[in-house]
């Protein structure tokens, strides 16, 4: 496989040969090796089944939950191997946000952003959980929507505010990287602005990773784009670069709308 | 260990003791059968004799699995109308109206109702009825236990078909009412195939719950051992002989009643499984 | 040519007819329970036990009221509940939580398939499982624990599988959303799950109540029933379907019957409409 991979100093987070497979022979994400820039939004594109979801996922080791899954290779943040961290500190550091906006129903709209700490028995002074909470809900431009309601139930909120609240409830934990599938395949354009505004923002103080179906998105906000194709890397590169010069004929075809 | 495997063990640790109680169950019922079945070998399930007194204890089960499938299958004739027509009318003609709904959650009720209170209201108020119209003398009967568990399982029959009925996609109707097919036309036409496996099992559950039924049928159906010449005939189901007579059976009579539960749990799950699998079919 | 449309029609009126018929007799019942039973409940209906025949039919002869209530029966049915409860309710909401957390698996199918054939099983059968185990080997006679036993037994199925349709229903997301936080698996299904289905939990639970509160066959064999309040395990006990039997079986009593019958009946209907209100809807 000849496929081109820019080079990242210091990088946050440094994939090295991965492989993740659900079935035997077959593996869902093969070989990859690829390096991410510490605050800078990287996507993570190619059509369905490429891998890119099994791969965001093995960042934050949620590719786990699969049956018989298998893993070779391995994956450094901040020069330690994640496999040797507990899955609490990983998760600290690595925050996840999901295609559908899922904040906990049972739980009001504070105690959902303070949910990490809650859910993991972290006891915190009152008065540090309400300036986290209030950190959080700012950063996602949330704050003065959902200020007055604070304790009550998330679901009056629309789909991009549920969404905003599930990105706040990452912030929450102060990570140093956020994962996000897919993450305003479910919302409507306003929404999905809103949220890529934010993202832009937030990259100041994070690493984001998102895997994404529409390429104007990842035109649009990402630094670095990752095209991958049944389920190998085939392309890494500066996302200007990549959009407007693609070095392999697949992604070429891929950004031209060929396939996918 | 950490927490993780603990949370796990512990939840298959648990799902382990219905597993237990299950073959405790079968245990249990199998070691109380053994002495019946070592005195009269297979006899039991096809003898007629049914005779307590000592020195010629003699014990056959024929007459009770006879009793039982009569009732039961009486019953679901019975039922079978009413429990079609309710579904339809659920599911079909009044569809998410309000009476559909009331009618749906008297239907419900009637699941609700205790076994014993139908034989209290069979006893003082369908007997009566059945003597005025000189069905039976007494009143008792295989016929007069029918009609109660009849009305006992049309929940049974009716919830899960209308479900099934309610799942049928418009669509499918629709082609056929483009067609200028009548709507019974369309119901039997489109919606009962389309439902059918649906609407089977939940008669076959509904069976299935009139052949354990207890309490009503111990008291209509007049309590005799022996294999009732018509359906207005008194007579014995395997449930009611059970729990009419366990209280001062002791020896090889009690072990004819547990041979009889065993049997009785048998036929059940039997029917529960084909239920099942025929469910299984639709989906 | 219009022999279509005919036929149409009068299928619709059957349809109509039988639906009205299968929900009559809901209604009779009730009426039925109301009219004969108002009478006799008021306050020592609930605080005193039952009478004595020779009071009972004492007071027939002279034209009052019977004395007496069903105390006795209400602090046993409390008792035997309250037990058995407190056995189904942790081992089926787990076992629920495993099947769920399970689903494909082949041992999982096992099981689930087991909690369904215990589910049908018929009363009297499970009865006979708690005379064995409870009143032969471990009270050594009759007693308010084998009673437990038994409805526990009945509890645990509908249980089981209440709780994993009603986690079958969160979405898979809500549950990453804690594993991206770190969180462990156990609090992940105490704080997370069970707070998010927890009407639906309760509703599975009051259902099962609701379904063993009017049993009578497995109690009349395992239970027996006693004149007295008792709040003794291994000593007998009432229960209110325990009582109607006996004042079934009782001539003086008869008056009795209606008045209890109607108390069990509104009982169960009550928790019944209460846990459809707080079931959480389908979509």
């Amino acid at each position: 496989m000849n496929s081109s991979i820019i080079e990242i100093k210091k990088p946050i987070i440094s994939i090295q040969n991965l492989s993740v497979s659900y079935e035997k022979g077959k593996n869902a994400v093969n070989k990859v090796t690829a390096d991410i820039k510490k605050n800078s939004i990287t996507a993570i594109m190619g059509p369905s089944g490429c891998g890119k979801s099994t791969l965001l996922r093995a960042i934050n080791r949620m590719h786990e939950l699969y049956p018989n899954i298998k893993t070779e290779g391995k994956i450094l943040l901040n020069d330690q191997d994640i496999s040797r961290l507990s899955l609490i500190d990983l998760r600290r550091k690595v925050g996840m946000v999901f295609q559908h906006p899922n904040p906990f129903p049972s739980m009001s709209i504070y105690d959902n952003v303070i949910s990490g700490y809650k859910l993991n028995g972290i006891r915190q002074k009152k008065s540090k959980r309400d300036d986290i909470v209030e950190k959080s809900l700012q950063d996602v431009a949330l704050w003065s929507e959902v200020k007055d309601s604070l304790f009550k139930k998330g679901n009056f909120l629309s789909g991009g505010q549920q969404q905003r609240l599930c990105i706040a409830r990452a912030l929450a934990f102060e990570p140093d990287v956020i994962l996000l599938d897919e993450p305003t395949s479910a919302l409507d354009p306003i929404a999905t602005s809103k949220i890529e505004e934010l993202l832009v923002k937030l990259k100041k103080d994070y690493t984001i990773v998102m895997v994404t179906h529409n390429m104007a998105q990842a035109a649009r906000i990402s630094d670095q784009s990752i095209f991958m194709y049944l389920g190998d890397l085939i392309e890494y590169g500066k996302t200007k670069v990549m959009f407007t010069n693609p070095s392999d004929k697949r992604t070429e075809e891929y950004l031209t709308g060929k396939f996918g | 260990m950490n927490s993780e495997n603990i949370t796990k063990n512990i939840l298959f640790v648990t799902s382990l003791i219905i597993l237990l109680i299950s073959i405790g169950m079968v245990i249990t019922l199998v070691s109380g059968s053994i002495p019946i079945f070592k005195e009269f070998g297979f006899q039991f399930i096809y003898s007629t004799e049914w005779d307590p007194t000592a020195g010629r204890e003699n014990y056959g089960a024929l007459p009770v699995i006879v009793g039982t499938l009569i009732t039961s299958f009486l019953a679901l004739i019975i039922c079978l109308p009413l429990a079609f027509s309710t579904s339809l009318f659920i599911a079909e003609y009044y569809k998410g109206s309000i009476i559909s709904k009331i009618i749906g959650t008297l239907i419900d009720l009637l699941a609700g109702i205790p076994s014993i209170v139908y034989g209290l209201w069979g006893f003082y108020v369908l007997r009566p009825f059945i003597v005025q119209l000189g069905l039976s003398e007494q009143g008792y009967g295989i016929f007069t236990s029918s009609l109660v568990l009849a009305i006992m399982i049309i929940p049974y029959a009716t919830s899960l078909s209308t479900e099934i009925i309610s799942l049928v996609p418009n669509h499918l109707k629709e082609a056929a009412y483009s067609l200028g097919a009548t709507r019974l036309e369309v119901i039997f036409n489109v919606t009962v195939p389309a439902a059918r496996s649906g609407i089977i099992a939940s008669y076959i559950l509904a069976f299935g719950r009139a052949i354990g039924e207890t309490m009503a049928v111990t008291m209509l159906i007049g309590n005799r051992n022996a294999i009732p010449h018509s359906i207005f005939d008194i007579g014995n189901t395997m449930a009611s002989v059970i729990a009419n007579q366990f209280g001062e059976a002791e020896g090889l009579k009690l072990s004819a009643l547990i041979a009889i539960g065993l049997l009785l749990f048998l036929i059940t799950a039997i029917i529960n499984y084909l239920g099942k699998l025929v469910i299984k079919q639709f989906s | 040519m219009t022999a279509r449309p005919i036929k149409n029609s009068i299928f619709k009126g059957a349809v109509i007819v039988f639906s009205l018929i299968a929900i009559t007799p809901i209604l009779l019942i009730i009426y039925e329970l109301v009219r004969k039973g108002y009478k006799q409940i008021n306050i020592s209906f609930f605080t005193e036990v039952a009478p004595s025949t020779w009071d009972a039919m004492m007071a027939n002869n002279n034209g009052e009221l019977i004395p007496g209530g069903i105390l006795n029966g209400i602090t046993g049915t409390l008792l035997m509940v309250f037990v058995a409860s407190i056995i189904a309710i942790p081992i089926g909401l787990i076992t629920g939580i495993y099947l769920y957390e399970n689903a494909g698996k082949r041992y999982a199918n096992v099981i689930r398939s087991i909690s369904d054939i215990l589910q049908g099983s018929p009363s009297i059968v499970i009865g006979i499982i708690g005379y064995f185990w409870v009143v032969k080997y471990i009270t050594n006679g009759f007693s308010a624990l084998a009673g437990s036993v038994a409805l526990a037994i009945m509890m645990l199925p509908l249980i089981i599988r209440s709780t994993e349709e009603t986690l079958k229903m969160i979405p898979q997301t809500i549950k990453e959303a804690g594993l991206a936080l770190g969180v462990p698996y156990h609090k992940i299904i105490m704080r997370v799950l069970i707070p998010t289905s927890f009407s639906g939990l309760v509703t599975g639970i009051l259902l099962a109540l609701s379904r063993v509160i009017g049993e009578t066959a497995p109690l009349l064999i395992t239970a027996l029933g006693s004149p007295m309040v008792n709040f003794n395990l291994d000593k007998p006990a009432s229960a209110v379907p325990l009582l109607i039997w006996e004042f079934y079986n009782d001539p003086n009593m008869v008056n009795l019957i209606w008045s209890s019958s109607l108390f069990l009946v509104v009982f169960i209907l009550t928790m019944n409409l209460i846990s459809k209100k707080i079931a959480p809807k389908k979509n």
